[in-house]
């Protein structure tokens, strides 16, 4: 097995949704699933989670620190559809009805290392003015079906959306056997540097 | 101490943040608050000390502002206060530094030293913080204090703020006097330039304001004598006292105060009008007032404007006034120095924003810096192909021809400006032009040549010739001479007659012209005519001309004497005629009159030649003096008299045009005229425009000179040429002049050779002009009276030459002759003239440069000079510019392999179909990374199928009909899906984001309501399950709860002793099975019964997807379960998405068991040490719910009617014994068993929707509207009950479901086969049912296939009766529709019942009319219900549809068994078509009638042969562990049955059967049953046998019995009984 190369290729992201700006919103809590091609399977880890609700921080930064760690592994043959982690932002109106802050997606960064991705989110819009009362009156704002449909652009030009607040994310992203099958992620410089020798240190 | 201390900070703070009054009151202000400290250390202070004080008080406003440990907030608010020193840092940065830096040492010296001071006076600073109380009310103290100084200090404000505004400019002005010594400031400057900042009087010196100041203070504080010194005075004596001596000293006890001073503050409310004046100070305004010069300017320095002073300065840009005010105020407020204005006082401005030159860096500049790939790539056009004949053949690769048109000139021969002088000379060069022609040619000249040549010819022949020749070849060659001669003559005179016509005509025009030029007095062109005269020796001209005229008339009379001659020969003949005829006429003159007969004799007469004069008398001698009279006479009009000088006409443009200022203003106007007007041409080539001239200025001569030439790249054979004449007049539109059509050249006309022709044009426009020009098309003359009107035509010449263009190698680029059509050629010989290389050529400028040097152009000719400077660009290299476009430009860089290499990998390939969404790969996952890790099966399946598109399989289905039609099916679906998948990737806002829908008031209201509600009700509602969206499911989430509840009529076993009773079948009668009333079945069962044995103990057995669960036994006919049951759900090829999982065609088998317990103890002896029983379980019957209408209804909860075969051996209805005992009647209102079931999914799916998609439609329009009305009105009034109008057919179209119901025939034989016994003939009501059963049971045959199924995820589509019978196989829809077809054509009252039952959910049902009572059919079934029947699985009814028309149901109910079906009210029953809109008569879309083929019994036989040898098989292989041995004498039993069953259609005949199996089987226990299905294919049939769990027998020595029949109905309807049953033999 080991002789013929590998016919997987391994991506190790981890990480944490560190924080918020939701400036007009407090007590807000966050979801986060991965969204993948058909060639991708997770091997290990959550694909999704729910964090703690957090209160915004009484410092001028008013930020909303979740902290909810990511750990997931997949393994892939294709880098076509690269995982997107998906984020949806759910927090209480003034009635006490969750309803949705935001919904944002990027795609789990291609190179190794240590990257910080801020992601701006955004809501789908009322179809109408009073459908926005309505909504908002009764605590039912729209949603979309599934908050997957960010990571995809089909359809979306039906939606309209407000943007409201950012998602700081981290991800620490290893992975093996990328460059075996032919995919080269890394910068150039470093990569060209770097990524012969643990092919050499690899056992083989 | 401390608190007061404590309040004079608070004192100070409020000042600090006070408003500018307050600030500006602050410097008196502070001394009060010292004041008020002094009260109680006034002891301490002497008078004498209150100047320093003072000066040190004054201090206390700069000094925080420079120390460090000052919160920020306050240096910002005071930083307007304190303007001077903030220009002073930005202006002396490094000065002030410095100085700060040297007093910071100082302070932080002098601090230590007074900190150790202060503490031992001040115990220590943190105590009072504590003393808050009473700080508060030292506050409040103050503020009443603080009050009656506000009005106290009023009038001082007043002084002030004037002080102060003079304060800021006079800041402005001295400000810099500190700084501009380069040194360091001494302590004392710094001293001096803290203070400043205070100064009341700015204009004085900076002593007097301080002075003024203390004098001040000290009036305040005489004021206040008894008041108490400040605690900074305090300190200060302290320090004094101590050891300070500096002021550095005193301002860090300043300091070290302030820092104290931050500690503790109050909450601050700042008021508005606080806020206001803070904003006032933080915010600048600029003014929008224009700001007067000289504060622009330095002082003293006049404006300077530099257009006055004859400089060049641009036009400034166009800024509004206001904007340009506020940023000159803005500038002179922010950044004082004026470096943003110019001389004039004036913003600095660039004159104009726009760049003289390109900033973008230039593209590709350099040739070789383009990539090699990045050149054009050539690639052959994709030529037009429908006009091939035309078109140059792809067997020459070159394939681009030219055409090089030249078109040098253009003159007017008449033009609408042209004045009448103009028209004259035009005129004259027109004849000027043909006399010098005719000149060249000088034929007058060769012919007189000739002429004389030929006379002496003549005369040779005839002198010297004679002896020689014989007389007739000499006489006929003179003869023929003389002939010749005689023409020659003719031409001569003619040519020399023409020439001098000519001439003379020439010299009339000249003469014209020049009186017209008298007349009018100005000349308008530079025509000059000049008449040479050659002189001519005049004595050999005479003999010349007597000569030449004897010789004429010698001949002429030789000519005259030989038609003498033969005239006089005529002239006899005919006078013999003459007389010969005179006599004849003589004779009829006597009857008529005279004057009738001279008429014949004048057209006798006339014939004869009118040289001489011609009489019937002979004719005249000829007379040599009238002949040499008229040749004289010719001569002397045609030529030149003898001695006449010859005239040579020469036209030179040499004459002068008269100026414009001599001319009259008609004739001014004229020629301003022709100067407006300017020409261009335009060259068509093969009717389309590829190039056009430049537009020139039409010269005062009427001439235009292009010297363009145009090189035709072309591809097509030239069929025309033309060039279209355009004249632009001023600035309006240009018009069409004319069309030159140019001839296409002949292949041997190469550029170089052409040469220039003229080709005239002319137009047929109208033009009228108001001044001296004649215009065109409209009459003028040159005469004052208007006599002789002449009309000219707008005309010209275009002088140009078309040549075929030579290539690179010398090879003229001439399209081959050989692929020009011949019939074609005389077309292509006309062809024209062109000049050099294509136009092409000309944007191909690499091209043109090598043309041009190859070619040799001249350079220094004109007409290339374009071209020239074109090429000297091109070759100069100074621009590049890219050459080729290209759509995709980097394709091929992009392609990450070739197309051959995405084919040949098969990992690619699988990617390509996976994303192309092709059903096998879809869902694929994981594609392998390296083509070998790639089975190659994984294609095996795809390309079979498409393989195997078009081939007929017949493996599967047996029956090559079912095979085709599944084939057809198969297609028909695929094409739907794929549609489906594209109208999948259309998005609707619903499809994305879930809003709830704007509530109406009532839903509002009860939300409103709902809010007051309380949170934890008492009795919670039941609240719906969530859904689940199918995406993120996998194996095993989903699960299928079957609840079973209860069933009802269980049949009972039956004792074995029955075999001697036998019910009497005849006694039936058809009614009976409708009318519920069973009574005549006899009794005599009931007596057999022991009674407390157990009669049944059945159970259920769920399986689903080969996953079986079963409940436990129960016990009796009437058993009672309540059990649930769980069964995993597993969509297929794990893909949980809605499409998959509505195209899941599994069914849920729900079978209901009888659980018998054999004694299989041999030994009655050991019955009471042991029990040996053996369990059997025995098939009672089944339900059969298919996956997709749980999936589509959610749950399924109901009362089903139990499938139990017709026959059950050994088991019987217990109803008969009920009824006997005549209680619970109403239970037995309908046959058969129940069974109350609850099935859903768990959990619940959201089911997919049908496709939105609006088809088109060949309906009315009209119509359509009508039926959205119709369904919205009906879906308002009761949104749940179904209501159809239109629906799709086969191909996607929408239809009025109107047309689908029609008459149609069925079946003959079906109701051939109709017994006519006199039975059945008794009740005709009987009869008719017994026929519409029968038709029903035929629709029941036609297997069932649910839309939703065959077409996942689409609407229902309805196919016609005949498609439906040709597919055989359809859903609800299409067997009711064709059941209510054969109703109607059995003359019924038949309707289309659409509504829900159980467990279909929304369905189709017929309902038909009889007599009294209605009855529903299930047409899927063949079952009929009455009206009235609690068991009618139909639930609800939504609208009826008839025919014609349309009733939705608007009655309160819609439970058939509470409506009333007479849709003729109004009231009940809303109909579709009504007055309003009658019924337009909509023809079906139902065949005419129905053709039925009889089906082939051998191929049925067959089918059953093999179906039961199939069975069979399988039957073993589901007891691999168990020997399956077939008894064959009971299988040919059964088989003998089945034809009874399909007969009577399995009803009645229990008894008789039973009889006589066990006349025939006595030995055996036997228990088995016949299945009976409508054949569609085989793996049903195999489904359901193996659901009833036969072969699950596994007592040793069974034996089993499978026999099955097909019975085929017309049309290919196989209806399939099989009888499996186990046997056991009984000892």
């Amino acid at each position: 097995m080991a002789a013929a190369g590998p016919s997987v290729f391994l991506l190790m992201v981890n990480g944490q949704v560190e924080s918020a700006q939701f400036p007009e919103y407090d007590d807000l809590y966050c979801k986060y699933c991965f969204v993948y091609g058909q060639d991708w399977a997770p091997t290990a880890g959550l694909e999704e989670g729910i964090s703690q609700i957090t209160s915004k921080s009484q410092d001028v930064r008013r930020a909303l620190v979740w902290n909810f760690p990511i750990d997931v592994t997949f393994k892939s043959t294709n880098p076509y559809g690269w995982p997107q982690i998906v984020l949806s932002v759910y927090g209480p109106d003034v009635f006490g009805n969750d309803v949705v802050r935001g919904y944002g997606a990027v795609h789990v960064p291609f190179s190794p290392g240590r990257h910080k991705r801020t992601v701006p989110m955004f809501v789908p819009e009322s179809t109408s003015k009073l459908q926005k009362f309505t909504s908002w009156f009764m605590g039912r704002r729209p949603e979309y079906t599934d908050p997957k449909v960010v990571a995809q652009g089909e359809g979306r030009e039906v939606t309209r959306v407000r943007s409201q607040g950012f998602v700081t994310l981290l991800f620490n992203v290893v992975t093996k056997d990328m460059r075996k099958l032919g995919y080269d992620t890394g910068p150039p410089d470093t990569q060209g540097a770097s990524g012969p020798s643990p092919q050499q240190g690899l056992p083989p | 101490m401390n608190p007061k201390e404590e309040k004079v900070k608070i004192i100070t703070e409020e000042f600090i943040e006070n408003d500018k009054d307050a600030g500006v009151g602050r410097q008196k202000k502070t001394p009060k608050v010292a004041r008020q400290k002094r009260k109680k250390r006034l002891p301490t202070t002497g008078p004498e000390e209150m100047v320093p004080e003072n000066l040190h008080f004054n201090q206390q406003g700069p000094v925080p502002e420079d120390s460090d440990t000052r919160p920020l907030s306050m240096t910002s608010r005071r930083g307007p206060r304190s303007l001077p020193p903030i220009p002073s840092a930005s202006r002396t940065g490094f000065a002030e530094f410095s100085m700060r830096e040297r007093m910071r040492e100082k302070l932080q010296a002098a601090r230590s030293k007074a900190e150790s001071t202060l503490l031992q006076e001040i115990p220590t600073p943190r105590p009072r913080r504590l003393q808050s109380p009473s700080e508060k009310e030292m506050e409040t103290e103050f503020g009443t204090e603080a009050d009656e100084e506000v009005q106290r200090t009023q009038k001082e404000d007043d002084s002030q703020s004037y002080s102060r505004v003079k304060f800021c400019d006079s800041v402005r002005k001295i400000k810099p006097k500190p700084v501009v010594p380069p040194g360091f400031p001494s302590a004392e400057e710094a001293y001096n330039f803290f203070t400043f900042n205070f100064d009341p009087e700015p204009e004085e010196s900076e002593e007097k304001p301080k002075a003024k100041n203390r004098d001040g203070m000290n009036q305040e504080e005489e004021e206040g004598e008894e008041e108490e010194p400040p605690v900074q005075e305090h300190k200060m004596d302290e320090e004094e006292l101590l050891s300070a001596k500096d002021d550095e000293d005193f301002l860090l006890g300043l300091d070290h105060a302030a820092e104290d001073f931050v500690v503790v503050r109050p909450a601050d409310y700042e008021s508005v009008h606080v806020r206001l004046q803070m904003e006032k100070e933080l915010l600048f305004v600029p003014s929008r007032l224009t700001v007067p010069t000289y504060k622009k300017l330095p002082e003293n320095v006049q404006p300077r404007f530099l257009e006055d002073e004859g400089l060049y300065a641009g036009a400034r840009p166009e800024v509004p006034r206001a904007c340009q005010n506020i940023m000159e105020n803005r500038l002179l407020t922010q950044e004082p120095g004026r470096k943003w204005f110019g001389d004039d006082g004036k913003i600095l401005a660039l004159p104009n924003p726009t760049k003289g030159f390109p900033s973008r860096p230039p593209v590709l500049t350099r040739e070789q810096d383009i990539k090699a790939e990045l050149e054009t790539l050539y690639k052959k056009a994709v030529k037009y192909v429908h006009r091939s004949q035309h078109m140059i053949g792809s067997g020459d690769p070159s394939g681009n021809f030219q055409l090089d048109i030249d078109i040098s000139g253009l003159i007017f021969t008449h033009h609408p400006c042209f004045s009448r002088e103009h028209v004259l000379a035009a005129k004259l060069a027109q004849l000027y032009d043909q006399y010098l022609a005719r000149h060249q040619r000088n034929k007058a000249k060769f012919l007189t040549d000739k002429l004389q040549a030929l006379r002496n010819a003549v005369q040779t022949e005839l002198n010297p010739a004679k002896p020689h020749k014989s007389l007739d070849t000499t006489q006929k060659a003179i003869n023929e001479y003389k002939s010749e001669i005689r023409q020659t003559r003719k031409l001569r005179d003619a040519e020399q007659e023409k020439d001098r016509t000519l001439l003379k005509t020439i010299i009339k025009v000249w003469k014209e012209m020049k009186s017209l030029r008298e007349f009018q007095r100005f000349t308008n062109t530079p025509l000059k005519l000049v008449l040479r005269k050659e002189k001519v020796d005049q004595k050999t001209d005479e003999e010349a001309y007597e000569a030449e005229i004897q010789a004429e008339i010698s001949e002429l009379l030789e000519e005259l004497m030989e038609e003498y001659e033969r005239k006089m020969e005529g002239y006899r003949a005919s006078y013999q005629q003459w007389k010969a005829w005179k006599k004849a006429q003589r004779a009829k003159k006597k009857k008529k009159k005279q004057a009738v007969e001279e008429h014949p004799d004048e057209e006798m007469e006339e014939p004869y030649p009118g040289e001489e004069p011609v009489k019937p008398v002979p004719p005249e001698p000829t007379d040599r003096a009238l002949v040499e009279q008229q040749v004289r006479e010719r001569a002397a009009w045609s030529r030149r008299r003898p001695g006449e000088p010859t005239l040579v006409p020469e036209l030179s443009l040499a004459g002068s045009v008269t100026p414009n200022e001599q001319c009259p203003r008609a004739e001014v106007l004229r020629r301003e005229d022709v100067k407006r007007r300017s020409i261009y041409l335009k060259v068509i080539f093969n009717d389309k425009e590829v190039s056009r001239t430049d537009s020139r200025p039409l010269g005062a001569d009427f001439r235009v000179h292009f010297g363009q030439i145009f090189n035709l790249q072309i591809f097509n054979w030239p069929e025309s040429l033309t060039l279209q004449v355009y004249e632009t007049i001023g600035h309006s539109g240009t018009t069409l002049l004319a069309e030159v059509f140019l001839p296409i050249p002949e292949t041997t006309i190469v550029t170089g050779r052409a040469p220039i022709e003229e080709v005239e044009f002319s137009s047929n426009q109208h033009v009228t002009l108001d001044h001296e020009g004649v215009g065109s098309g409209v009459p003028f003359s040159f005469e004052a009276d208007g006599s002789n009107q002449l009309i000219l035509m707008t005309s010209g010449k275009v002088s140009n030459g078309v040549a075929w263009a030579i290539g690179e190698n010398g090879i003229p680029l001439i399209p081959p002759l050989s692929q020009q059509n011949i019939g074609f050629r005389s077309a292509l010989k006309r062809a024209d003239a062109i000049s050099s290389i294509g136009t092409s050529g000309l944007t191909d400028l690499k091209k043109l440069a090598k043309w041009a040097a190859e070619s040799k152009l001249d350079p220094n000719d004109p007409n290339n000079a374009p071209l020239m400077q074109l090429i000297s660009v091109a070759t100069s290299g100074e621009s590049y510019v890219p050459d080729f476009f290209r759509l995709e430009q980097l394709q091929q860089e992009f392609n990450f392999v070739s197309d051959e290499e995405l084919n040949r990998s098969k990992r690619f390939r699988l990617l390509c179909l996976r994303s192309q969404e092709v059903p096998e790969f879809r869902n694929y996952k994981q594609i392998p990374a390296y083509d070998r890790e790639i089975m190659e099966k994984v294609f095996q399946d795809y390309e079979k199928r498409l393989r195997d598109r078009n081939v007929i399989e017949t493996k599967d289905h047996i029956d090559t009909h079912r095979a085709i039609v599944a084939k057809y099916l198969q297609q028909v679906r695929e094409s739907v899906i794929n549609r489906f998948l594209i109208a999948k990737h259309h998005f609707l806002l619903s499809d994305l984001i879930v809003e709830e829908e704007v509530p109406n008031i009532s839903i509002l209201g009860l939300s409103l309501f709902k809010l007051a509600e309380q949170k934890r009700p008492l009795r919670p509602r039941r609240k719906g399950r969530k859904k689940v969206t199918a995406q993120n499911l996998s194996d095993g989430d989903i699960k299928v709860l079957v609840n079973i509840i209860r069933a009802y009529d269980i049949p009972v076993r039956k004792p074995t002793a029955s075999k001697f009773q036998q019910p009497s079948r005849s006694s039936r009668t058809f009614s009976e099975k409708r009318a519920a009333s069973p009574t005549t079945h006899s009794p005599t069962h009931s007596t057999d019964y022991p009674l407390g044995q157990v009669l049944v103990r059945p159970f259920v057995e769920v399986s689903f997807q080969r996953t079986i669960c079963h409940t436990t036994t129960a016990e009796g006919p009437n058993p009672s379960w309540n059990e649930e049951l769980e069964l995993p759900f597993r969509a297929p090829n794990g893909d949980y998405s809605t499409t998959s999982l509505q195209s899941v065609r599994d069914d849920v088998f729900i079978n209901i068991f009888d659980e018998v317990l054999n004694d299989v103890l041999e030994d009655d002896r050991e019955r009471g040490r042991g029990i040996h029983t053996h369990i059997e379980r025995h098939w009672l019957g089944s339900v059969k719910i298919p996956f997709s209408t749980i999936y589509f209804q959610a749950k399924i909860d109901g009362t089903f009617k139990i499938d139990i075969p017709p026959v059950l051996l050994g088991y019987s209805k217990e109803r008969n014994l009920i009824i006997e005992r005549s209680f619970d009647s109403v239970r037995s209102l309908s046959e058969g068993s129940y069974i109350t079931l609850f099935i859903t999914i768990e959990p619940q799916l959201v089911p997919g929707e049908s496709v939105r998609e609006k088809f088109d439609s060949q309906e009315d329009e009209k119509l359509l509207q009508a039926t959205a009305k119709f369904q919205t009105e009906c879906a308002l009034k009761f949104p749940h009950r179904q209501c159809l109008t239109t629906v799709t057919d086969i191909s996607g179209k929408t239809v009025f479901v109107t047309r689908y119901l029609k008459p149609l025939n069925p079946p003959r034989e079906l109701l051939d086969a109709c017994p006519n016994s006199p039975q059945a003939m008794e009740e005709l009501l009987d009869y008719f049912l017994f026929k519409q059963e029968l038709v029903a049971r035929y629709v029941s045959l036609i297997p069932f296939l649910p839309d939703t199924v065959s077409f996942a995820g689409i609407c229902d589509m309805w196919s016609t009766s005949d498609q439906f019978l040709d597919l055989l196989a359809g859903d609800e829809e299409e067997h009711a529709v064709l059941l209510c077809n054969y109703f109607l054509s059995l003359g019924k009252k038949a309707w289309l019942m659409m509504g829900s039952a159980i467990p279909e959910g929304p369905t189709a049902y017929v309902l038909t009319r009889e007599q009294s009572h209605y009855l529903i059919w299930n047409p899927c079934t063949g079952h009929f219900y009455g009206q009235f029947d609690t068991f009618c699985p139909l639930k609800s009814v939504g609208c009826l549809i008839g025919p014609d028309n349309i009733w939705f149901n608007i009655q309160r109910y819609d439970s058939p068994l509470r409506i009333n079906f007479d849709v003729t009210k109004p009231k009940l029953w809303k109909s579709f078509f009504s007055r309003s809109l009658p019924y337009p008569g909509l023809s079906s879309v139902q065949p005419e009638e129905l053709i039925y083929q009889r089906t082939d019994k051998a191929a049925a036989a067959e089918l059953q042969d093999r179906i039961e040898k199939i069975l069979k098989e399988k039957i073993m292989d589901w007891r691999p562990r168990h020997l399956t041995r077939w008894n064959r004498y009971c299988t040919s039993a059964l088989r003998h049955f089945l034809p009874v069953l399909e007969r009577n259609q399995g009803e009645d005949i229990e008894d008789d059967h039973r009889a006589e199996l066990l006349k025939q089987l006595g030995d055996y226990r036997f228990s088995g049953f016949p299945l009976h299905m409508p054949y569609s294919e085989l793996k049903p049939l195999i489904e359901a046998v193996y659901s009833t769990g036969v072969h699950n027998i596994d007592v040793p020595n069974v034996e089993f019995a499978l026999a099955v029949y097909i019975h085929p109905y017309p049309k290919n309807v196989l209806s399939v009984w099989i009888y499996v049953a186990s046997l056991i033999r009984n000892r």
